[in-house]
């Protein structure tokens, strides 16, 4: 078996953000979408760590985990919205919360 | 600081009864204005007196004060600078002593307003001595026109001082309006001297006028000096009242009498037969422009005499009569005879701040009644103000030896000798109707039977004998007449006492005289000695002159007694024939009562067009529809493409993720692929 490059881990990486944004744009339900956020998300991260290592630096390792801090706190946020949405409509499709608009 | 002084003075008590004037009683508001005035006339003597003692500098003798230097830019400089020689000298005296007279009046007769409105006379009386001093001392053209505005802004205030009332108001402002066209000739032609010559200062200017025109080469200046020169006499016909912006000088008489008597009659309205006789070396260098000035002057003297001839409000028939000797004295100044316009001026002040007062104390008599035909027989309850108002009247009509003959002859005579024949008869006619329609109103006023409800109260049960009849129905409604109270009996008697000698600093040399203010004021009229009137100063006429003179001088005194009798035939002695005349020639009658219908055709020719103009292309056209089609248009494109847009604005975040996706592929793939 082959060393994995750094080319495969880009790979990785890309497939992961292609899962998670077709999650976002395919998914019917709030929080399958967060969890696909969250998938894209460490794509991200994959490709800061891999090329970081790559180039024998630090710096995206260190971005890496304010993303990961942002992440918890967005997942907590973005939970406790979709708690309050659910409890306004009985549902949980994006499709139902439009009223924000002209 | 002297001369800064003289206006400074009555601005001084335009503060105080502006600031304070609420909360002073009537006696303080009116002393410190008269004080303001008489302190301004002390001044002035004292300065004139300094003036008279001092040597001719370049052959004048003038005093200068700069006050401080006003504007700087370039070539242009204009300090803020008064000047007194011969001929600021006469208007200082004239503007604060008649000035001051007619405060003192004012006081008394102003005295049924409320405290405040009473200051508001006082401090708006005060103003204009202010900028009437202003533009007199002036020694540039800027510094005047402050002046010049300034006196038309008072003269607006004071004519609509009644200004609950709309006729008050609307003379107010139709006196502006007309004064603007005026003040836009006195601009342009300020601005061409500039352009032309690089300087508005009086002195200088003449100067570099009379080098510019010794200079063959120059051809061009005589051009723009016409130009310029007929633009400043728009600006004189403006604010004089001189044919064709004569019009707002009749409906001025909406305001207080003793307004009418110091800025309608006095000095206002003199400011432009100064302002040209200030420039009397830059007009000399203008025949054309003389010639107009001529003319117009004398046209406006006979169309406002003939005028005055048919209306009935005694105040109107003196602003007619204000109109027409202004005509005289612009007569005056087109021929080239400066100083006998300024001596007419001068005369003109004190005999017809005379007139206007005693029509004032006309007034107050009979309740505010104004209307000729409902007076009569005033003589007999108004005995101080009948025989000021008979001196007043006897001095306009020229009878010698009042003020009115020696300078009124002195006009005829420069213009008869400076050969202008056609002039002098239109002249001598517009003299002729001065007597006439003088008379008239004298008669109309003072004699015959009382036709004013209050002063006839028990008249008519016996007509011959209207004072005591009167005077004994002290119980009926009306009270027997009171005489002018003393503040305007002092007035009245010393405006008599001038209207009687103030000619005789002008006595001719054909009598004998030597013709003072002639001498004293010709130096004011030429550059360093040099006569600037086409009418040489003679002092040495021959004899062949000398008794044309006295002859021409017959017949003008013989003219204003065929005047007097023609007035006392058709108002005194026979009132019934007066009235056939005026049935006979029906169609003349009604075109003089009608004023020649000027108002109606300037309503007609200027007015209307104008409104319409406004309205329609103005109003509708370019504000309606332009501005506000361009402001209304912009919002009407925005609304419309964000009706578009905001569809853009779904609600459903899938969308906005969409697109937010979009947008980065589009980028990458430029960034990418470019």
């Amino acid at each position: 078996m082959p060393e994995p490059t750094l080319n495969s881990y880009l790979m990785l990486s890309a497939v992961l953000f292609a899962i998670g944004t077709a999650g976002v744009f395919l998914r019917r339900n709030l929080i399958t979408i967060l969890l696909s956020i969250e998938i894209m998300l460490n794509a991200v991260n994959l490709t800061f760590v891999a090329v970081d290592r790559y180039l024998g630096a630090a710096d995206g390792q260190i971005i890496v985990f304010f993303v990961m801090t942002v992440a918890a706190a967005e997942a907590a946020v973005g939970l406790a919205i979709v708690i309050a949405l659910f409890r306004h409509k009985e549902s949980l499709s994006p499709d139902v919360f439009t009223t924000l608009k002209w | 600081m002297t001369l800064a002084l003289i206006p400074l003075l009555p601005f001084i008590g335009f503060l105080v009864n502006t600031a304070f004037g609420r909360r002073l009683s009537k006696t303080v508001s009116g002393g410190v204005a008269t004080a303001a005035m008489g302190l301004s006339c002390g001044v002035s003597a004292a300065v004139v007196w300094d003036l008279l003692g001092r040597q001719p500098v370049g052959g004048v003798r003038a005093i200068d004060e700069t006050v401080y230097t006003w504007l700087q830019s370039g070539p242009l400089e204009i300090p803020l600078a008064f000047r007194v020689d011969p001929l600021s000298a006469v208007m200082i005296l004239v503007v604060t002593g008649i000035g001051t007279l007619i405060h003192l009046y004012s006081t008394a007769y102003m005295h049924e307003e409320t405290e405040r409105e009473y200051a508001r006379y006082f401090s708006y009386l005060n103003l204009f001595a202010a900028f009437m001093l202003v533009l007199v001392l002036g020694s540039n053209f800027p510094v005047m026109f402050i002046g010049w505005e300034g006196v038309g802004l008072c003269s607006y205030l004071l004519i609509g001082f009644w200004f609950t009332k709309p006729s008050a108001a609307d003379a107010g402002k139709k006196a502006f309006v007309v004064n603007r066209v005026g003040d836009f000739g006195f601009v342009l032609g300020m601005l061409a001297l500039f352009w032309a010559f690089g300087t508005l200062d009086f002195q200088v200017l003449a100067a570099t006028v009379s080098t510019r025109a010794a200079d063959p080469a120059a051809v061009a200046g005589a051009t723009v000096i016409t130009a310029a020169t007929l633009l400043l006499f728009l600006g004189a016909a403006g604010k004089s009242a001189q044919i064709p912006l004569y019009v707002w000088l009749p409906d001025a008489m909406e305001g207080p009498t003793p307004v009418s008597a110091l800025i309608h009659a006095a000095t206002m309205v003199t400011a432009g037969v100064y302002m040209v006789a200030r420039n009397a070396v830059l007009f000399s260098h203008a025949p054309l422009t003389l010639e107009i000035v001529a003319g117009v002057g004398v046209l406006t003297a006979l169309v406002a005499g003939t005028i005055g001839l048919a209306q009935n409000d005694i105040k109107r028939v003196l602003a007619y009569s204000t109109v027409s000797q202004l005509g005289y004295m612009f007569l005056a100044l087109g021929v080239g005879a400066f100083a006998a316009g300024i001596f007419h001026l001068y005369t003109h002040a004190f005999f017809k701040a005379l007139l206007f007062l005693g029509s004032g104390a006309v007034i107050h008599a009979v309740h505010g009644e104004q209307d000729l035909r409902r007076m009569g027989g005033l003589r007999h309850g108004l005995p101080v103000t009948y025989r000021t108002f008979l001196v007043g009247t006897l001095a306009i009509a020229g009878l010698p030896p009042l003020a009115g003959f020696f300078s009124k002859d002195e006009i005829l005579w420069k213009t008869f000798a400076g050969g202008h024949t056609v002039l002098w008869g239109l002249a001598v006619v517009a003299a002729f109707l001065t007597a006439t329609y003088m008379f008239r109103l004298l008669y109309l006023a003072f004699f015959g039977e009382r036709r004013h409800p209050a002063a006839a109260a028990a008249g008519h049960a016996a007509p011959g004998d209207h004072g005591g009849g009167s005077g004994q129905a002290g119980a009926a409604h009306a009270g027997p007449l009171h005489d002018a109270p003393p503040a305007m009996a002092i007035a009245l008697v010393v405006l008599a006492i001038g209207s009687g000698v103030a000619g005789f600093i002008g006595v001719p040399h054909a009598l004998g005289g030597h013709n003072q203010i002639e001498t004293f004021l010709a130096p004011s009229f030429t550059v360093g000695g040099v006569e600037a009137g086409v009418q040489p100063a003679a002092p040495a006429a021959s004899h062949a002159d000398t008794s044309t003179e006295r002859g021409l001088m017959l017949v003008s005194t013989l003219i204003a007694v065929a005047g007097i009798a023609l007035a006392t035939r058709l108002f005194r002695r026979r009132p019934d024939e007066a009235d056939r005349l005026a049935a006979r020639f029906a169609g003349v009658h009604r075109l003089l009562v009608g004023k020649y219908f000027v108002d109606e055709l300037y309503e007609a020719a200027i007015v209307q067009p104008i409104k319409r103009f406004s309205t329609r292309a103005l109003w509708r056209g370019i504000d309606a529809g332009l501005v506000d089609g361009l402001v209304n248009g912009v919002g009407l494109v925005v609304r419309g493409w964000s009706a578009v847009l905001r569809r853009l604005q779904t609600g459903s975040v899938r969308a906005y993720a969409m697109s937010t996706f979009l947008g980065v592929v589009v980028m990458l793939g430029y960034y990418l692929w470019r």
